[in-house]
């Protein structure tokens, strides 16, 4: 079985709201002084499914993609480490500003070019612009169906079953292969890679793709090819109004409480 | 003509609410002069009547088996109706089916979506929509390069209009069959006892600082002595296995704005947040006087939950 699994290194979602600041001009997120940037955190939850299915099949291949500046570089090494056999970087000074239809595209090219798969995996959402779009967008390109939001994924002869998280519960679907299974955290924890295999992932290789590589012409790239145009980019104001109810006990506090917000008429 | 055009979703047989925000951002847009409103719904003439009663004026119906199915078996009857209706703006629920259907449609029309908007604008004949990003520590507004406008809309970013029996609209089936390679072998409905979380007056939600699922016990003991409330849980709370997913309140939860937010244990992370923010009145209770819920709250305790906890469920019943 062969498995694509797309990672994305973004600015750490964990970032304080006070360490959080973007350049309105640029319209870009200034980076956060001493916090690393980190794979989005649903793609290693994509690598381990990808890794727990090879490992169920008991053969395959496992190639991860990430398209995104140098320092992607190890988001790969990171999906490597954990298990996966090889990577690709898509990187091009031209892939600077474009939006995730854009990187759908570019994704579906490389997909294209690697050419043998049976899946392609990825994370429900990137948590950069918390958009969801490019599984979709890579099955449409690709012409195969899409699963999103699994949290359990299982090879069922031909077919893939796979339990989905839902509003209001669980739905479990049968699609066949190959196609696009986004993830999702209910999927559990992904392995930690250990000393030892992050040593071994630093010989295995990584290819490195440009735009012309992957066929893109020009004009489809830049912030000037996006398909959703970003008009202006910036921080909403918050202001604190809080009344920290006072007490001597706990429960002197619970009483000041109650009888606030039955003032307040809220109870 | 240029419109817009809503993407109704049915619920237990009925039309679900989202559908009615929809046609309120819709009526909205179109008084901005973004044109008519049209809706197109798995379902027939009473749905259809529903959606007129709530500001369509016209509608589409198709097969309605279409809404137990995967989201792509509704894109033809989408796109019948986008080709029926000549609309250039299309609008979806950021639901289970909308983040489904919406990307798919999107690139299946070549044109971009904005994802979860929480504010739409028609301007100089044109679209524009803000959405929150970063989980939620940012704000994006977006246009569009190509003509067809798709977006969906945040759960309770807008008023339903108040349902009108006398308004009236035409209704035509489109006739489209819809299949999917995906198929459904089965639904679990996550059950909750009593109110749903997004209808709940209040909600009182627990998190990690819960420090195990008996938390939860105390916080369900606290809504039982609440009027119309409801328990819901932070992702951390969720993900240690506390708390169903369907109670998960946020970014990738549910988004609840009840007249009162009881926040127990919960640090308040931009992408909880996400889900509540909208709540009118907010409580903290934590043991962090520099919690970032306690800093959005209107009044917050600083003390161990455990401790206040009981003592507030022994107060509330008191004052009776
Ligand atoms: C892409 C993405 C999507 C996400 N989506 C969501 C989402 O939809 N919903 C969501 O909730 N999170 C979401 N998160 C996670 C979010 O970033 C936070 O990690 C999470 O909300 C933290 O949960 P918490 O507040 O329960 O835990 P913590 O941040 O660990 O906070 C625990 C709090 O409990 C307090 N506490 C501890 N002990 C006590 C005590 N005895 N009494 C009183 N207070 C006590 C502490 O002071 C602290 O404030 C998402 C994250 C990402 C990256
Ligand atoms: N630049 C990228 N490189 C590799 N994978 C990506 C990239 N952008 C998005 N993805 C994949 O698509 C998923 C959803 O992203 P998005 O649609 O941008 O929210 C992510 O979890 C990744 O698996």
């Amino acid at each position: 079985m062969n498995i694509i699994v797309c990672v994305k290194q973004i600015p750490d979602p964990e970032t304080p709201a006070a360490s959080f600041k973007v350049d309105e001009a640029a319209k870009k997120v200034i980076p956060a002084q001493g916090i690393a940037p980190v794979v989005n955190p649903f793609d290693p939850q994509a690598t381990e499914a990808a890794l727990r299915l090879r490992d169920a099949a008991g053969e395959g291949k496992i190639t991860v993609i990430s398209l995104g500046p140098d320092s992607a570089r190890d988001a790969i090494k990171h999906a490597l480490a954990m298990g996966a056999d090889e990577g690709v970087l898509l990187n091009d000074a031209a892939f600077e500003g474009i939006d995730n239809f854009q990187t759908a595209v570019a994704l579906t090219k490389a997909i294209q070019k690697i050419g043998e798969y049976d899946l392609v995996l990825m994370g429900r959402s990137a948590a950069d612009w918390d958009m969801g779009v490019v599984p979709a967008g890579v099955g449409q390109l690709l012409g195969i169906p899409v699963v999103t939001v699994a949290k359990g994924i299982e090879k069922n002869g031909a077919a893939l079953k796979v339990e989905r998280v839902l509003d209001d519960g669980f739905q479990t679907v049968e699609t066949p292969l190959p196609a696009v299974v986004s993830v999702s955290n209910e999927f559990g924890e992904p392995r930690y890679p250990q000393l030892r295999q992050i040593m071994l992932a630093a010989k295995k290789t990584v290819q490195v793709w440009s735009a012309a590589d992957i066929g893109m012409a020009s004009d489809e790239l830049g912030a000037g090819g996006r398909w959703l145009p970003l008009d202006a980019l910036y921080v909403p104001k918050v202001e604190s109004n809080v009344e920290i109810i006072e007490g001597d006990s706990p429960e002197e506090k619970a009483r000041n409480l109650a009888q606030k917000l039955r003032a307040a008429k809220l109870i | 003509m240029p419109g817009i055009l809503v993407v109704a979703e049915t619920s237990e047989g009925a039309v679900a609410p989202i559908s009615f925000e929809l046609l309120g951002a819709a009526r909205q847009l179109s008084a901005q002069g973004g044109g008519s409103v049209s809706a197109v719904v798995a379902g027939g003439e009473a749905e259809a009547k529903a959606l007129i009663a709530h500001g369509a004026d016209s509608v589409y119906t198709a097969d309605a088996a279409l809404a137990g199915q995967s989201a792509d078996a509704s894109l033809a009857a989408v796109e019948a109706a986008l080709q029926g209706s000549g609309a250039d703006i299309v609008l979806i629920g950021t639901t289970s089916f909308g983040r489904d259907l919406g990307p798919a449609l999107a690139f299946r029309q070549k044109t971009g979506i904005a994802m979860d908007c929480t504010e739409l604008k028609f301007d100089g004949g044109r679209l524009r929509a803000t959405r929150g990003c970063y989980g939620g520590n940012a704000r994006a507004e977006h246009t569009w390069k190509a003509p067809l406008q798709i977006a969906t809309v945040k759960p309770k970013s807008f008023d339903a209009p108040e349902a009108d029996a006398g308004r009236s609209g035409s209704v035509s089936a489109t006739g489209a069959a819809g299949e999917s390679k995906v198929k459904v072998l089965g639904v679990s409905k996550a059950e909750s006892a009593g109110i749903r979380l997004e209808d709940a007056q209040v909600v009182v939600s627990g998190g990690r600082g819960l420090g195990d699922e008996n938390g939860f016990r105390a916080l369900e003991e606290l809504a039982s002595v609440l009027p119309q409330a409801a328990v819901g849980a932070s992702r951390a709370a969720c993900d240690l296995g506390w708390y169903p997913p369907a109670a998960q309140v946020g970014l990738t939860g549910k988004v609840v704005s009840p007249n009162l937010y009881i926040a127990v244990a919960i640090s308040g992370a931009s992408q909880h947040m996400a889900g509540m923010a909208g709540s009118k009145n907010i409580v903290a209770i934590n043991k962090d006087p520099d919690a970032n819920m306690v800093k959005a709250a209107k009044f917050a305790i600083v003390d161990d939950y455990k401790k206040v906890v009981p003592a507030l469920i022994e107060e509330i019943k008191k004052l009776g």
